[in-house]
């Protein structure tokens, strides 16, 4: 052999892309270069009216695209010479995806100017920040920032193998790091959201990427269908393959906010301007649950007796302690993250199901969550006093006697959560729980059923709060606009409509799981 | 063994080259000390004595190493590109790397269209 051969590559082939497959995805990135284009050259009083069209145009062409790819008769497979798997759960959860992160673009552009800073690098307090906020500018990078977080939260749950699903993991979470950091009122607060989320981000974006190394040396390849295909034979390390699921499950665990993974979502979810705080709850929680289910249902179907005890144990926990310690919150918004804990336990049970009934009932479960969740933080949004939005739970006394609308739909909102019937929490709920019995995980439905009691407790807590007793003689006024009105009525909508006529919603959800790619 | 001649050959000349660079340049080079050629680093921070508190860092070194390391990267896709240029049949490789390079162009336009290639 000679030195040239040594040095002379394998043939390398043009891998095969399907754009039309992948053009959802390929949409909003475009638009979100687009978006930094238009930062870069359009002048600073015009880039407002630009960014925000642009943003709200490019997810819907997105979306319209999903439905057309999840509608047409073409036989779906994987693209991108099998990196991404377009099947029917990436595009109910891309399309899930997309139209949540609309209502909370909706969100993002009304309050662009009053909930974000004009200066995210000046120092909290200083001169600069003074200056900047008199200077009534506006923090455009929001709009290209929210749109490479959506993108990357398409391609998470989409990714069909460990590599693509790690850099889908960044291109979500380092997006979102920042925009955490960008909060107008209570700066220092929504900065330190920004470090623990990033430093804890970080820490398990390195738990996955082990995971990933392991599992690698397992199988051989970092592809979900050929860990599923090195399982069925015999032989391999058991060593490198349980540590490498343990550490890959931590790594996905932490951006669902299982307990014990979940100390910074309240702090995260607190510090965050509410606009984020809604992309994060319901489009994050989405894209991050989506990719659990496609690793656990594709990649270790077969070693599902080793890790649904460990499955257990976690959603077992992230009921019980989401519902438990949401009880003694103040704040609303940390009791509505401690409430998305709890909801992330209820949705693992969906995964512990590992059955096609499972799988469509999380979906579902996604679905009705996420609409309700942007429904609930945009009329956060929309309650506020002199000092910007009235966090705490006591300023909302009497809300029900100053704006009987807004607090009548919040309070209903808050029911969905809590799972009462005629809501669609109630039909998400009910579907992942008769999903898990048929599983065989009776005692995981008991105490998910025991914890929905005591969530139900703060729940109703908040609604006799707003309801029952006196306003404070400077209570917060609720400030209704036509963009945020927009954002809650179709929330509600969804709530409604998937709580009484949740059938084409469920059928859509049971048609997609049959169509997961598992080889 | 054949196959690790290359990488010996390779190892002695870099060996070679690092020696005789140190060497001549100490044997030949002018020695006019001052304070600046006398420090760890000739540009930079001084590395010591910490300064109380930590010191502040300008923003301006992360923004330039940041993107240094865009264009390094964008630079190591590009070798084994062209290395391999030649095995990608029609269009699809000129057009998948000028996709990737306006990509990183458009970065490099939102830099210095914002002010962050100004040092002062």
């Amino acid at each position: 052999m000679n030195s040239v051969s040594v040095l002379a590559a394998p043939e390398i082939h043009a891998p095969p892309v399907e754009f039309s497959q992948l053009a959802p995805m390929l949409i909003v990135f475009g638009a979100a270069i687009v978006g930094v284009l238009a930062e870069a050259f359009v002048a600073r009083p015009a880039r407002y009216a630009v960014q925000f069209p642009l943003a709200l145009v490019g997810l819907a062409a997105a979306f319209c695209w999903t439905l057309w790819l999840g509608f047409s008769e073409k036989p779906q497979h994987a693209a991108a010479d099998g990196a991404v798997a377009v099947d029917g759960p990436t595009l109910f959860i891309q399309g899930t995806i997309l139209v949540l992160a609309m209502l909370s673009l909706l969100l993002i552009a009304e309050r662009a100017q009053d909930a974000f800073t004009a200066q995210a690098a000046a120092l909290p307090g200083s001169e600069a920040e003074q200056e900047s906020m008199a200077d009534g500018g506006i923090q455009t990078e929001i709009f290209p920032l929210t749109l490479f977080a959506v993108g990357g939260m398409m391609l998470f749950p989409a990714a069909n193998d460990l590599l693509t699903m790690f850099v889908g993991l960044e291109v979500m979470s380092l997006p979102l790091y920042l925009l955490c950091g960008l909060a107008r009122r209570r700066r220092l607060l929504s900065q330190e959201a920004a470090v623990k989320y990033f430093l804890l981000g970080a820490f398990s974006s390195a738990f996955f990427l082990y995971g990933t190394a392991l599992l690698y040396g397992y199988a051989g390849s970092v592809r979900l269908s050929a860990i599923s295909a090195a399982l069925s034979r015999s032989g391999g390390s058991e060593t490198l393959l349980l540590a490498g699921v343990a550490l890959l499950s931590v790594g996905l665990l932490f951006k669902i906010g299982a307990v014990p993974f979940h100390p910074w979502k309240p702090d995260v979810y607190q510090g965050a301007p509410t606009p984020i705080t809604a992309l994060m709850a319901s489009c994050t929680v989405v894209a991050a649950v989506g990719a659990a289910l496609r690793v656990f249902y594709v990649a270790f179907e077969t070693l599902r007796w080793d890790w649904r005890p460990m499955m257990w144990g976690v959603a077992i926990l992230t009921m019980m302690v989401g519902a438990i310690v949401a009880i003694t919150q103040t704040d609303i918004k940390r009791m509505l993250a401690y409430s998305s804990i709890a909801h992330g336990g209820f949705l693992l049970t969906g995964i512990v199901a590992t059955s096609e009934s499972g799988l469509s009932a999380t979906l579902f479960y996604l679905a009705a969550y996420g609409f309700t969740t942007v429904g609930a933080f945009a009329i956060v949004t929309m309650v506020r006093d002199t000092t910007g939005e009235a966090g705490h739970l006591g300023r909302w006394a009497g809300l029900g006697r100053r704006s009987p609308v807004i607090a009548g739909i919040f309070a209903f909102f808050l029911l969905a959560f809590a799972g009462i019937p005629l809501t669609s929490g109630f039909t998400g709920k009910f579907a992942v729980f008769q999903a898990a019995a048929d599983g065989g995980a009776v005692p995981l439905v008991i105490v998910g059923v025991l914890s929905s009691a005591i969530a139900a407790f703060f729940y109703v807590r908040v609604i006799v709060v707003m309801f029952f007793s006196e306003p404070e003689p400077d209570a917060p006024s609720v400030v209704t606009t036509a963009t945020t009105a927009t954002a809650v009525a179709l929330g509600l909508t969804a709530t409604v409509v998937l709580g009484v006529l949740p059938q084409p919603m469920l059928d859509l959800a049971g048609q997609a799981a049959t169509q997961l790619f598992v080889r | 063994m054949d196959l690790y001649i290359p990488v010996v050959v390779l190892g002695v000349l870099a060996f070679g080259f690092a020696a005789f660079s140190v060497v001549m340049g100490s044997l030949t080079g002018p020695k006019r000390w001052n304070r600046a050629k006398l420090d760890a680093y000739e540009c930079g921070i001084e590395p010591t004595p910490q300064p109380v508190g930590g010191g502040r860092f300008p923003v301006k070194y992360y923004l330039t190493a940041m993107l240094f390391i865009v264009f390094d990267i964008e630079i190591i896709f590009l070798y084994p590109w062209a290395v391999a240029f030649d095995q990608f049949r029609g269009l699809f490789g000129l057009i998948e790397m000028a996709l990737f390079i306006v990509t990183v162009l458009v970065a490099y336009a939102y830099v210095w269209r914002r002010g962050g290639l100004e040092w002062d």
